[in-house]
């Protein structure tokens, strides 16, 4: 019994972790760097659809943040670089189904009668628009006679 | 707190480094003012600065104003912005502040030589520059964080400045918030005979582009 005793281990001093805060908030800014240079990417190559939204939200600065605030600014740009990155791969999916659609519409246009696919829709620039219509007006509308319109593009600013 | 640095000479303008205070060094090893004062005569542009800004605005672009968050400088400001608390699509950086102007207004529009000067070492360089009456400052300029019950500038309106907002100043106090312009009362007017330009290099900007900035401003405001 007295053996025992003797054997048993000392106290275990309590565990402090120690942060270097100076250190995470350094790490913290270099991953804020790096998410603003992923993020300025993905805007450029996100032209020039709109819509989307890129918006980080500051906190009243300038200042010097402290290691919160720091995740804060972190996190915030990582879900937003998250979010414009999902949300691009959405519209690009539907674009490149729009750009079928256009592929199918060429080639079978009276199954696609009436139907309109714009510039807008495939993630280009300019108000043109791929429009399937009747040749020669209700005559072809009568016959049968469809075709696709690729209209000329944007109107004139100042109509006469 | 960060010695004034010694002086350099700049196309035969003497330039200092600004000091840093420590707690804000300490935060932001790279961060640097660079200070140049001149005698000016501020009033409307010559000729050729208004043909150089128009030079500008006929090379730059739309798609330019899109991509150049992308670019190094620009870059480095929207990223500081963001270490500092700011969000540099609602405070934009100087240059793409500059970017949406030029396309808004479809040019960089002359104002007086000052501010065209600015404006040409903005858009040339990347790196923004201000201006202060250098006869309203006192001592070495310097950038800070604010005390409290401190105020932008010495006039009497003068504006009361958050205790923890970053700040350019004088030995008398701010002068200007980091990355806005002069408070009231330090800004560059007809009566101004002798000005201080001051630039801001942050982590990623080489002093290169810091010191060209700042030519620029010199050249520019020497060709009048």
């Amino acid at each position: 019994m007295e053996l025992l005793e003797h054997r048993r281990a000392p106290a275990l001093e309590p565990f402090v972790v120690e942060i270097d805060e100076r250190a995470a908030r350094r790490s913290l800014r270099e991953q804020i760097a790096r998410l603003e240079r992923e993020l300025a990417h993905t805007f450029a190559g996100a032209y020039p659809r709109t819509g989307l939204e890129w918006a980080v939200p500051g906190m009243a600065g300038p200042r010097l943040l402290h290691l919160g605030e720091l995740e804060r600014v972190r996190d915030d740009l990582a879900a937003r670089l998250r979010q414009a990155r999902g949300d691009l791969a959405e519209r690009t999916d539907r674009e490149e189904e729009c750009r079928r659609l256009i592929e199918r519409m060429m080639l079978d246009p009276a199954a696609y009668k009436r139907v309109r696919v714009s510039r807008e829709d495939i993630g280009e620039r300019g108000c043109g628009h791929w429009h399937v219509r009747p040749r020669l007006g209700i005559l072809g509308m009568l016959m049968g006679w469809w075709q696709v319109k690729l209209s000329s593009g944007c109107p004139l600013a100042e109509g006469r | 707190m960060d010695a004034p640095g010694d002086d350099e000479v700049l196309s035969g303008v003497a330039t200092a480094t600004g000091w840093v205070a420590d707690d804000v060094r300490a935060e932001f090893p790279d961060l640097r003012l660079l200070a140049a004062t001149l005698e000016v005569q501020p009033g409307r542009s010559p000729d050729g600065v208004r043909q150089r800004l128009r030079g500008l605005s006929d090379r730059f672009r739309g798609s330019h104003a899109v991509t150049m968050r992308q670019d190094p400088i620009p870059w480095a400001y929207r990223v500081f912005y963001r270490h500092v608390g700011l969000d540099p699509d609602a405070d934009r950086t100087p240059v793409e502040a500059a970017a949406v102007e030029r396309l808004l207004r479809g040019a960089f529009k002359s104002r007086n030589v000052v501010d065209d000067a600015l404006t040409i070492a903005l858009v040339e360089t990347g790196v923004p520059v201000w201006a202060l009456d250098a006869d309203r400052i006192e001592g070495e300029l310097g950038i800070r964080v604010a005390r409290a019950g401190e105020r932008l500038g010495r006039d009497a309106g003068a504006l009361p400045v958050s205790a923890d907002r970053l700040v350019v100043a004088d030995a008398q106090g701010p002068v200007a918030q980091l990355f806005s312009h002069p408070a009231a009362g330090h800004g560059v007017t007809r009566a101004t005979t002798s000005l201080t330009l001051f630039a801001v290099q942050v982590a990623n900007v080489p002093a290169i582009h810091v010191e060209e900035a700042l030519y620029t401003c010199v050249e520019v405001l020497r060709s009048r």
